[in-house]
């Protein structure tokens, strides 16, 4: 029997979901019908006029290889940083996990990183790599590997990779270590006497065990891979070469706020959208199935 | 209560009466130049400012380039843009094509009552601001065309004669050869490739860039870039970078940093690289004109680079008297003259290039004045105006991307400058159409 609470009349709830609405009125859902509206407009950047072109705009962008390949590039991209932060933060988590002294300054260095804005991590690591005074592009130099991530585009995928993964190799860590910790002792103890190897153990008792957290940091993971490493983007490669660290929202800023080509920019916002509606509904239906709470 | 009401009203009288009399209209510019160009650019203001108390001028800079023009814009849709606006080259035909945004120069100037002679400006300069009809619509601020640095020292390390004949690409690919047997290791490089290997070198060789006058002639232009002698060119260009002799080291100016640490033997880069290059190096160097291909019909004359300033539209008539009369005294000859020889911008006015020759600048600071020779060297044609394109910082960006494909090898140079004149094109026709 499911239990419900039920209001008398409809004046309370309506006035207590007011504010809820208000704030998806304004911040989402006038903005994301600005967006639909303006991508079939081909407007002037002054915006002194602009003309009806219906589809034109998502025309002209589904012809655009450069946009298409962009897809790609953000898919590379988004697995790159995903795959390798989870890993390598589930990796000090466990190792973490083990240690019975000092465990706590690990902690607390390791989730340091956490703290430093995408534009700052960018910056930090173009200073590395840079070819005119970079450490790292030295010592490669010296090692007789050239270095030129304004050139080669694989170096250049390698790099916002290892600065958008770098910080979040903290926030996987700090929720691994939490999931890690909280699973019982006394499980993996009765695993271990009948026989079941470390290996053994940590596949079938604890993956399964921290299955729930693992989805929680996907999910997390890939929108932050979407979203949030424009920052790094924008200061370590501005895109290139050759367009290919451009990744999808990094192009809506370039082309909207650099070209000033403003219905070209909202198509592709409107894409987006769409994108992401049908990412959300993926991983709740299919991935998290699999999850076991 | 009453006696409240009074003071109150008291004050505000006052407050009103004591602004009206004492205050000067403001006067807004947004530019681009922080550094040493930021301090030059508030000496002029601070003159302008002490010279008259009828305006004042507030300067602020809103970042680079393209940031400056992207804020005024912004600014321009929420009706909160200044008066003065900087626009560099490239976003020129964009500002022309906005018509209603600005008020055209020679009208600002006429409207005000201010003296103003468009004549007096060099015409490969002012040529780039002016319609087709002559009329001119921004005023030149900075420009400055690419000339080829030499480090004299790395020459010498070389074995060759530092004062060697470097006028064509074929004497320069001669010297690189030799500077790699002798384990250079950077040989040559460049700052703003497209600006010096594709548009500069299109008019510098008297080959069109783009169709319709490079673009003066209508939106209906169509990209051109991808002629034999260009690819022969970037071809060379990709060639040097697979032999090592060539190191790209980014879009801007990146490769300044490494003519300055004294790595780089030979670089293409603005004139106005001066200021730095004479501030930094630690080592003997020189200017010499932008090498060319024989057997073209080169040299012809090389365009420019740089900023005009543009008098934004929606401003009282008071205020335009007063952009007016800033902007006609930044065009003076004394202004003009110290800013071409602080900076290594060209004199934008006849007066100050005489000025600067008279003062004997040029034989002090040998190089300085070829500049100004190798833009001014031949009367003008259709292909070494300038350039008018629409969307030009987007497909400068195609360009670069292109080009960047031969020097990693790629791509050839016939297959990149096809596709870059083909993804240009597109650019052009939704400039055209959003702009009809």
């Amino acid at each position: 029997m499911e239990k419900r609470v039920v209001f008398k009349g409809w004046k309370l709830p309506i006035l207590l979901v007011t504010p809820q609405l208000i704030i998806s009125a304004v911040f989402f859902f006038y903005p994301s019908g600005q967006a639909i509206w303006n991508s079939l407009f081909l407007p002037d950047p002054f915006g002194l006029k602009t003309q009806f072109v219906g589809l034109d705009n998502f025309k002209f962008l589904l012809t655009d290889p450069y946009y298409l390949a962009s897809f790609k590039t953000t898919i590379t991209f988004s697995i790159l940083v995903t795959v390798s932060s989870m890993l390598i933060g589930l990796y000090l988590a466990a190792l973490a996990d083990r240690l019975i002294k000092g465990s706590g300054v690990y902690q607390t260095l390791l989730i340091w990183p956490y703290a430093i804005a995408p534009a700052i991590a960018g910056v930090l690591w173009l200073f590395l790599f840079n070819g005119n005074i970079g450490l790292v592009s030295w010592y490669l130099q010296g090692l007789g590997y050239e270095w030129n991530h304004n050139l080669k585009s694989d170096q250049a995928m390698f790099l916002v990779v290892l600065a958008s993964a770098w910080g979040r190799i903290s926030y996987n860590f700090l929720f691994f270590f939490a999931g890690l910790q909280a699973i019982p002792k006394s499980v993996i103890e009765a695993a271990a006497i009948d026989g079941a190897s470390f290996w053994k153990r940590f596949a079938t008792v604890v993956l399964p065990l921290l299955s729930p957290i693992t989805f929680f940091l996907l999910v997390v993971n890939i929108v932050y891979a979407f979203f949030d490493t424009f920052g790094v983007i924008h200061t370590i490669t501005s895109g290139g070469p050759e367009q290919s660290t451009t990744i999808l929202v990094y192009k809506v800023f370039s082309d909207g706020f650099v070209s000033q080509d403003l219905g070209s920019s909202a198509a592709q916002s409107v894409i987006l959208l769409i994108l992401v509606g049908i990412l959300t509904v993926v991983q709740f239906k299919y991935i998290e199935r699999k999850v076991h709470y | 209560m009453k006696n409240m009401r009074k003071i109150l009203a008291a004050l505000l009288i006052t407050l009103f009466v004591s602004s009206s009399a004492y205050a000067k209209v403001e006067i807004q510019w947004w530019h681009a130049f922080g550094g040493r160009l930021g301090e030059l650019l508030n000496e002029q203001v601070e003159k302008f400012n002490a010279s008259q108390n009828k305006y004042t001028v507030v300067h602020t800079r809103k970042g680079n380039y393209s940031e400056t023009l992207n804020a005024g814009i912004a600014a321009f849709r929420a009706g909160q843009h200044p008066n003065i606006l900087m626009v560099f080259e490239v976003g020129t035909a964009s500002l022309m094509a906005a018509k209603g945004a600005y008020v055209p120069m020679y009208q600002l100037m006429k409207d005000a009552g201010q003296k103003f002679n468009p004549k007096g400006f060099v015409s490969a300069v002012s040529g780039y601001y002016t319609t087709t009809d002559g009329k001119m619509l921004s005023m030149p601020y900075n420009s400055s065309t690419p000339v080829l640095w030499v480090n004299k020292d790395l020459m010498k390390k070389a074995g060759l004669d530092p004062e060697m004949d470097l006028s064509t690409w074929k004497r320069v690919g001669n010297a690189l050869d030799a500077a790699k047997a002798k384990g250079i290791g950077m040989p040559f490089c460049t700052c703003w490739h497209s600006w010096v290997h594709l548009e500069n070198f299109s008019a510098y060789h008297n080959i069109p860039f783009a169709t319709k006058a490079n673009g003066f002639g209508g939106l209906d232009t169509e990209l051109t870039f991808n002629s034999p002698v260009h690819i022969k060119h970037i071809q060379t260009l990709g060639k040097w970078a697979q032999e090592g002799k060539f190191t790209y080291m980014g879009r801007r100016n990146e490769a300044g940093k490494n003519f300055r640490a004294g790595e780089c033997m030979l670089m293409t880069e603005s004139s106005a690289g001066y200021a730095g290059i004479k501030k930094a190096a630690k080592f003997e160097f020189g200017i010499r004109h932008l090498p060319y291909y024989g057997g073209t019909k080169a040299p012809q004359n090389t365009i420019i680079g740089g900023s005009s300033l543009w008098a934004l539209s929606g401003k009282s008539a008071e205020e335009n008297k007063g952009t007016a009369a800033f902007l006609a005294f930044l065009s003076g000859t004394d202004i003009q003259a110290k800013w071409h020889q602080d900076t290594g911008y060209l004199g934008v006015t006849t007066a100050a290039a005489k000025k600067t020759k008279s003062s004997g600048f040029y034989k002090k600071n040998p190089g300085t004045d070829l500049a100004g020779v190798q833009m001014m060297r031949n009367k003008v044609t259709q292909n070494s105006k300038g350039l008018r394109l629409g969307s030009f910082d987007q497909i400068r960006g195609i360009i670069d991307e292109e080009m960047e494909g031969v020097y990693s090898g790629k791509k050839t140079a016939q297959v990149a400058l096809d596709s870059a004149v083909r993804r240009g094109n597109v650019l052009l026709r939704r400039f055209e159409r959003a702009n009809k």
